[in-house]
Parts: C-alpha cells; structure tokens; sequence
C-alpha cells in the first residue's frame, strides 16, 4: 500500500514546499502552502497534518494559531532511526509537491481554562507554539515551560516573541537534568480552572503528568500528545484470533496488530496510524487490550482496540473479524 | 398558488415511509435531495421569500426578551469562528447580491438584500453591531447555537434562538448537549442519542452533517418558545374543531445543520425551521397520504412530546380524505 491511497490523505490537500528554514539540533521547519495560493482550510490549535512521506504517511502538528493560514507550518526532527518520514522531510525542497491530509484536531484547548499552562519537551514545541499563539489570539491567559537539548532550541525565539507580547510567563532550560526543579515550581499555586497541556518524548510526558497528579491536578485537567516524540515501544509478541474465520495472526514485537492484519490480507480502515483519529478501531470479544491510543473512551476501552498502536496484556486476543 | 408552488419546490419534505421513529439520521450536508415538488438541501444556508419578515420578527423578539440570545466569554472565538464560517457560505451560494472578502484580518460583507456594506476587524468584538453573533443572527433566517467541546462532553454556551419549537435557550444555556435531550422519549433507551453524542465529539474541522426533524405549529406561528407558550398553547385546543384546520394547521420542518468550526473547535448549530399548511401540501402528488399516515401511526408518547395529540387524528383524517376521496 503507498502512501496516496490512505483516505486521509485521499480527501486530503495537494500542496508545495513554500519556504524550508534549517535549526540547530537536526530539526527542520518547513512551510507547505497552496500552490496557487489558495487560502487553506482553518485549523484548531495544536492540530496535526498527516503528510504523505513516499510509502508512509506522518503526523505533525502545525506551529500557526490557525487564523486564516496563509501556509501551514510544522518543524521535523530528523531521527534516523525512524521510519523513514522525517529523513524523507528532510530531503523537501522549496517547489517541491506533497499531498497531506486537511488538519486534523485532537490536542485543542479548553476554551474556559482560567489558566494555560503549557509543558514541551524538545520537538514537543511545535503544537505548544500553536497553543501559545492561539492563546495570545484570543487574549486567554498562559504559561509556558520548555525543556530543549543543548543547543537544540528550535522556536524559543517564536515563543519570546508571543510570551513577550501576551505577557506570558515563559521559563526555557537546557537538558532533561533540569526538569524536575523546573517542574517543582511550574506546576504549584495555579487558579482552580488552570488545564495543563504537554507535548515531548513519551518519557518526558509521563514525568510531567506523574509530577502534576501528585501535585494534585485532576484528571480531567491534564492533556498531552504523543507526536512528534519517539516512537511506542515495539512491545511484546502475541496471537490475534480472528473469531469469524477462526485465522489466527502472530503479531510479532515491533509490527503493530493493524500491519500484522493487513499483512494476512485484512483491510482495515485507517488514517492516521497513530492512535488518533479513530478510523481503525475494531471490536475486541477475549483478551485484555494493552492501550496506547489517545482515541477511545474508558467505557470503550472494555470492548474495543485501536490496532495501529494498540497490542495485548495477554498471549492471546480474540477480535470480531 | 403560484407562490406556494415556489415555496413547497424547496420544502424539506421529511418522511421518506408512512411510520416515522426517531432515528441518528444523520448525512453529509450539500447534498441535493429530491421530493414529489422539487429539490432541497443543496445548500446549507437558505434564503427564501420570508428572509425579510423573519429577521424583522426576529428583531422584535429579541428586544422584548433578550434571553433567546446568550453568549459565555469563552465563546468569543466561536462566535468569528461562526460569523467567518456562515458569512462566506452566503456569498458562495448567492454571490449576485453577498459578497465576503478579506484582507489580512480586514473584513468585508456587502448583504445587497438589505443594503448592507460593512467592514469588520477579525477578533474585534466592537467591529460589528452587536459583536459577531448577534450580527450574524440578523443575516440569516437560521437560528443558531454554539456547542463548546470540553470534558468529552458538548455544552451550549452561545446562541441565538427567537424560532424555538417548544424549548428555551435561555434555559438549556450552559447544559450539555445530553442533559438537553433530556426529556426526548425512546432516543435513550434506544441509545440515538449517545451515539450522535458520540458522532459529534469526533467531527473534524470543517465537518458539515445535516439531519431533519419535525413537528406541528398552528397558524404558521416561527415563536413557539418556551417563554411564548401562553401565547400559543391555547391554539393547539382551539383548532381542533375549527374547519379551517387544514389551512390553520402547519408541518413543521426543521434542517438543522452540524458543523465543526474549524478555529475554536465548536459544534454550529442551525437550526432552519421551514412552515406550510397542510392544504398547501396536499397539493403535492403523494403528500397528503403519506403525512396522513405517519400522523395517525406516530406512537402516543411521541405525538405527547411533539406537542400534537390533540389534533393528529383530526388532521390524518382530512389528510387522507384528500389522498382518497373515495373512501369518503
């Protein structure tokens, strides 16, 4: 299956590269516009595009506010050890066509919040920056707390630039040694009504949240996204029994359960391949699902799986297929 | 009869059986959809015969009770999200006399119909008279309501609504979308309504679904609101055994369209009530009989919660007189 045939990037935009900018760290921001400079579709802060990576299809999030976009922008690490769609980012040229999908919302902010405070770690910036102008936007009222690699701090400057005219608070510090100070004193003494949004590496991710339940937020107050952070563990091997047909698939650590059925010839609906939007969802009849999506719902987690990034607590899972 | 024929060729005849249960009728809007008199649906803001009168009455309304319209400061992002979103659906479906153009955060409307040119500032609330909702609720016959998204629940935190069928905004601001649909018989058991919950939380930015829904109004009457029940209550009685009850009596359908604002996030609702006399109707090929019989099939608690009991069967029977004069 190539990249063009996903739905998403099927119903999605033709675009070109506008205008590549190199930064420090291997990290590449790059603007894909209209080609004949159409205005493109609106998005909501901390929005993702799926782009069409030769035989892959990526996720990244947008850095723009998403008002009236005049291109959308999105910063790419380049990790080798990937995938194969941040080096094929990295080779773009200005002119050059990509197909993506329309923006795609699952990391929007709560209109209400009394208080924004928004934690990135490293590439995690870029969907933090779209929240951190969107918030200037709209004169809503946030924090921002970013920890980089040395020497590695892409959009600090776009981030003065807005905390500067909002009058955001904004702290930066330089290594993941720095975190657990910076964190003490982020995340205490806020307004009941504050939400707290996090972008970075998976590690880094369950470090703020752990730190910010101790420190007694809700729930139901705290929002992350996994893009544009490392890859999900490859997970431990199990056996997919398709309950209809009686088939059974191995599903061998690091190949998702969607590859695993697509290679026994299942096809499967889906988009973006990464725990989000919901399109590959199938109804799970025995074993316990391990979940690692940000889509289902906790009631539906009893009975459902999303099978891109999903695998199995048990040896065995039975799926209505 | 020239007129009502050019009315009723887009009239969004709802019933596509002779039984009719509630159901998640949803389908994607702009879809063009034929009836026995014409075609509908083909856009998602309508402007008919009636735009004039119906923001005149919609005016008058909302200064003698300003609680149709309501807004949360949250909202205000929704409220440009909406005004942006419907201002330049109308100058793509009429651009002989609307016309919708930008420069930077400069906008501009021109509305031919009332003479209209403005020039507004995206953001800038003081920019537009009355802000941009209620802006927006004076150039369109839609009432319209924002749904914010939070909680992985909708709540209503802004709207402007003069045309209820038998509900109060003023009273379901600030609930949620379930707690609204509350007191709807069957969607709950039957799960309808959980799962258009769930249908709406998951729509994308620019996600655009339509569905319909119905119900009877008396003397053509748009207010009937909650806070005017006074005023039209009584009516549903007294046409019972008036022989003008099939001109006095009118279907009443609403288009209700669900969009996904792209910007804030929020669910747009409008809702397009559209009104016509059962006399008129008869005079479609088809719709005299069908109505007929979905009014004499609907169950007892749904007729109850539509507000018709009174009067259904006496209306199903002039109806299907009409469709067989035989059986007379």
């Amino acid at each position: 299956m190539t990249a063009a045939t996903l739905p998403a990037l099927r119903d999605g935009l033709d675009l070109v590269v506008a205008d590549v900018i190199e930064r420090p760290g291997g990290i590449r921001s790059i603007a894909l516009a209209a080609p004949g400079g159409e205005e493109l579709p609106g998005f909501t802060a901390g929005s993702h595009l799926v782009v069409g990576c030769g035989e892959r299809a990526n996720a990244y999030s947008l850095t723009g506010e998403g008002i009236f976009p005049e291109s959308y922008t999105l910063s790419v690490l380049r990790r080798d050890e990937g995938r194969g769609g941040s080096a094929f980012m990295h080779t773009l040229a200005v002119g050059d066509a990509v197909r993506a999908s329309r923006p795609r919302s699952a990391f929007a902010p709560v209109a209400d919040a009394r208080l924004h405070l928004l934690i990135a770690g490293g590439i995690g910036v870029t969907p933090i920056l779209s929240h951190a102008r969107a918030a200037a936007a709209w004169g809503r009222r946030a924090a921002i707390l970013y920890v980089h690699a040395p020497g590695s701090d892409a959009h600090l400057d776009d981030l003065e630039d807005v905390a500067r005219v909002a009058g955001f608070e904004l702290v930066a510090c330089e290594g993941r040694a720095a975190l657990p100070q910076a964190l003490a004193g982020f995340l205490v003494d806020r307004p009941l009504g504050s939400h707290l949004y996090t972008c970075g590496p998976e590690g880094f991710m369950e470090r703020v949240l752990g730190e910010a339940r101790a420190a007694g937020w809700p729930e139901d107050r705290l929002h992350s996204e996994a893009f544009g952070s490392a890859q999900l563990d490859p997970g431990a091997p199990f056996t997919a029994t398709l309950a209809r047909s009686g088939e059974r698939v191995n599903v061998p650590a690091g190949v998702s359960l969607l590859e695993a059925l697509e290679g026994a010839g299942r096809a499967i609906p889906n988009m973006c391949r990464q725990g989000v939007c919901g399109e590959c969802v199938l109804a799970v009849r025995g074993g316990r699902p391990l979940h690692r999506d940000s889509y289902l719902s906790d009631d539906e987690r009893e009975s459902a799986i999303m099978p891109c990034v999903s695998r199995c607590v048990d040896t065995e899972l039975e799926l209505d297929l | 009869m020239i007129t009502t024929a050019a009315r009723l060729d887009r009239f969004p005849f709802p019933f596509r059986d002779d039984t009719y249960r509630y159901s998640t009728n949803v389908e994607p809007a702009r879809g063009a959809q034929e009836t026995a008199a014409g075609l509908w649906g083909d856009r998602i803001l309508e402007i008919d015969d009636g735009y004039a009168r119906e923001l005149e009455l919609r005016a008058r309304i909302l200064s003698s009770d300003p609680t149709r319209a309501a807004t949360a400061p949250h909202m205000r992002a929704a409220e440009w999200d909406a005004l942006v979103y419907c201002l330049s659906e109308l100058a793509a479906s009429y651009p002989e006399t609307m016309s919708f153009t930008r420069e930077g955060t400069r906008l501009r409307w021109v509305n031919a119909l009332q003479g209209l040119e403005l020039e507004a500032a995206y953001g800038d609330d003081a920019s537009l008279p009355g802000g941009p909702l209620a802006f927006l609720a004076t150039q369109i016959q839609e009432d319209i309501a924002l749904l914010d998204q939070r909680e992985n629940a909708l709540w209503l935190d802004a709207g402007v609504v003069t045309f209820a069928a038998d509900w109060s905004m003023g009273f379901d601001t600030g609930m949620r979308f379930l707690e609204i649909h509350g007191p709807v018989p069957r969607i709950h058991e039957e799960r309808i309504i959980a799962r258009a919950h769930q249908f709406l939380l998951r729509m994308q930015p620019h996600d655009a679904f339509r569905r319909t829904n119905w119900t009877m109004s008396v003397d053509g009457r748009l207010d009937t609101s909650t806070e005017s029940y006074p005023e039209w209550g009584p009516d549903r009685v007294e046409v019972v055994d008036d022989p003008a009850l099939p001109d006095r009596l009118h279907l009443r359908v609403e288009v209700q369209h669900l969009i996904r604002l792209p910007h804030s996030g929020a669910i747009m609702f409008l809702i397009r009530s559209y009104l016509e006399p059962l006399r008129a109707l008869a005079e479609v090929p088809g719709w005299a009989e069908r109505i007929g019989n979905v009014l004499r099939e609907l169950p007892e608690d749904m007729a109850d919660y539509k507000g018709i009991t009174r009067y259904r069967h006496r209306a199903a029977d002039w109806l299907l007189s009409r469709a067989n004069p035989s059986r007379r």
